[in-house]
């Protein structure tokens, strides 16, 4: 079985934005970019499962839809653990567009299991997984919170306000995951940066395909008034407050 | 032309963020000066029905088959492109969900409708077509064009509020051959709290974080959740640690939530704790640390120990109730 993972390559979680050309783009000066989180979650279940000798899994691979500045982050992926890496050479426009490109990857190199993340952390779009599945016009399950093998026999658990669904699916298919997928992510050891440098990382001419949508402008958000502190004897007071100032009972 | 809004059904009923969505998307109908379609999918009893009419919809279209009561995307996917064919819409609008997640990228694909996600309000223009979204998870917003003539939103929970708007509503079958070979995934087990608030869905959230220090230290927190009727949360090394389950886990990472009020109990306010709490209309934080970031980010702050502050305030809640 072959697992493949889609990786967004993301400024670190703590980077502090900025915008360029008239808020028109991200200023990407002095940004260190990280694995979006959750896709380092969903290759770390990848590793699992493939590590788990009852599981048929033989091939990991992880696919980008970008520039040469990404091929850092892929290495990082072969670190961890992936076989192979592609990145699609286009500009990562929109949704969409990633999405489309990915699914011409796949037509021609079928994968049993894709995962995706149910959200890039950069501009929160929360489609491309889903989008993967409807070109492909395979199964997709989103929300999934655990993805288990037994020879060739796959349970999902997908999760539902207040609850779970434990799902059985045919291959191939798409997991769109969240938080729960893996525990931790795994951190590249010394051994596996010696050896990503020997792996693959293959670089493919993007297809020709349409850009629905367009970033044309950035703005930060107003920044909040003080806190008003209330003395931890108060807290009657801070009743009152919520009631009558903030209306928020 | 026309608008055309998917309103999703939990066992026959419907939440206040469908209603949300079918206020927005009446107001958009009305800045696009065009009517309004409202579409349900699987079993919901006229009685439910009627009171999307509250909220501006005059011209409801559901497909009752009982294999549909419970999600299946692509299905439902199918559904939503065909009816909005079939009513000529322009714009689609579904929640920021689970199910609009799953639903709104297959509809995009199928319709080559460009697709924004979460948005925050009513368009910022309609020529060129410009919405606004939350990006680089809550750190700013950004104005995305879409550019195909057929669009797609989800709305943003709680980015619209509820407009009454009371109309005499139509209520028709839509008829659509279902294609069985979209049932491919089967679901084999199902569990629900249903005694607990949902987190996702609820107006307050208790949340706390590593200064409650032990799993055993979380009564006063379920104690005050429960004076409030609100949801439980906590921070990420919380559910990590196992202190608590994945699903109260609120963040960057976790879920993205917006109630009314937040409490957030020892938590120190880190920037990927507030990327999923930001949108919360109030937030409350109890800390020990005068320094600590949550301070910048809340409404109210106390700076006092969890264990001694948050029974008194479930105390003051108690007694402003009675
Ligand atoms: C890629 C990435 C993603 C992440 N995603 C998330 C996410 O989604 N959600 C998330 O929450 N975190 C996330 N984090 C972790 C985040 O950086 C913080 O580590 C985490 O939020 C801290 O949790 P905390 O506030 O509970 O604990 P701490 O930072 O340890 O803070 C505990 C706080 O409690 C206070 N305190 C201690 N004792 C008491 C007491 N008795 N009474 C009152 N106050 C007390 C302390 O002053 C302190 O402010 C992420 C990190 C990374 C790198």
């Amino acid at each position: 079985m072959k697992i493949l993972v889609c990786i967004s390559n993301v400024p670190d979680t703590t980077t502090k934005v900025k915008f360029k050309e008239g808020d028109s783009l991200f200023d990407d000066s002095g940004v260190q970019w990280i694995i979006n989180p959750w896709d380092e979650l969903a290759l770390t279940r990848a590793m699992e499962l493939k590590e788990d000798a009852g599981n048929s899994v033989n091939e990991i691979c992880v696919i980008h839809v970008g520039g040469a500045s990404a091929d850092a982050t892929l290495r990082k992926a072969l670190a961890i653990g992936a076989d192979k890496a592609v990145r699609i050479d286009a500009c990562p426009a929109d949704a969409y567009h990633v999405a489309g490109q990915i699914a011409e990857y796949l037509k021609e190199n079928p994968f049993d299991i894709i995962f995706s993340g149910i959200e890039s952390s950069d501009y929160n779009g929360s489609s491309v997984g889903a989008m993967i599945a409807e070109f492909m016009d395979y199964p997709g399950i989103s929300s999934v919170t655990s993805v288990n093998l037994d020879d060739d026999d796959i349970q999902v658990n997908r999760a539902i306000p207040g609850g779970k669904q434990v799902i059985k699916t045919e291959t191939p298919f798409v997991a769109v995951v969240q938080k729960g997928i893996a525990n931790e992510p795994r951190i590249p050891s010394m051994r596996g940066i010696m050896m990503a440098r020997k792996k693959p990382l293959e670089v493919k001419p993007a297809a020709e395909l349409e850009v629905l949508t367009e970033s044309i402008k950035f703005e930060l958000p107003q920044e909040k008034g003080a806190c008003k502190m209330i003395d931890s004897e108060s807290t009657e007071q801070l009743v009152d407050l919520l009631k009558n100032e903030a209306k928020v009972l | 032309m026309s608008v055309i809004a998917f309103a999703k059904n939990w066992n026959g009923k419907f939440k206040n963020s469908t209603f949300e969505l079918v206020s927005y998307t009446k107001a958009l109908a009305n800045q696009l000066n065009t009517n309004m379609v409202v579409l349900s999918i699987g079993e919901v009893a006229e009685e439910e029905l009627k009171l999307l009419g509250n909220y501006g919809a005059d011209k409801v279209l559901t497909v009752s088959d009982p294999q549909l009561n419970t999600l299946t995307s692509r299905a439902y996917a199918d559904i939503v492109a065909k009816a909005a064919d079939s009513v000529g819409a322009e714009v689609i609008v579904l929640s920021d969900n689970n199910s609009g997640k799953a639903i709104a990228p297959r509809v995009s694909v199928k319709l080559k409708a460009g697709l924004v996600a979460a948005v925050q309000e009513l368009p910022v223009s309609l020529e060129p077509f410009v919405v606004k979204k939350r990006v680089f998870s809550g750190k700013a917003f950004g104005h995305v064009q879409i550019k195909s003539d057929k669009k797609i939103l989800t709305i943003a929970k709680n980015c619209f509020g509820l407009v009454k708007n009371p109309c005499d509503i139509t209520i028709e079958e839509f008829a659509v051959d279902i294609d069985t070979n979209l049932f491919k995934v089967k679901i084999v087990e199902e569990e629900e709290q249903k005694d607990k608030v949902i987190l996702s869905d609820a107006d307050v959230v208790v949340s706390a974080g590593r200064g409650m220090r032990s799993p055993e230290n979380w009564a006063p927190v379920e104690e005050l959740a429960e004076v409030l009727g609100a949801a439980t949360a906590c921070s990420r090394p919380v559910s990590d640690e196992g202190w608590r389950g994945h699903e109260e886990h609120v963040g960057q990472t976790g879920k993205v939530i917006a109630p009314n009020l937040y409490i957030a109990a020892g938590i120190s306010g880190a920037i990927q704790h507030v990327a999923g709490i930001s949108r919360s209309k109030c937030i409350v934080a109890i800390n020990t640390d005068p320094e600590a970031p949550i301070f910048s980010v809340a409404d109210y702050g106390i700076v006092g120990d969890v264990m001694d502050v948050l029974p008194r305030l479930t105390e003051a809640f108690r007694n402003s109730k009675s």
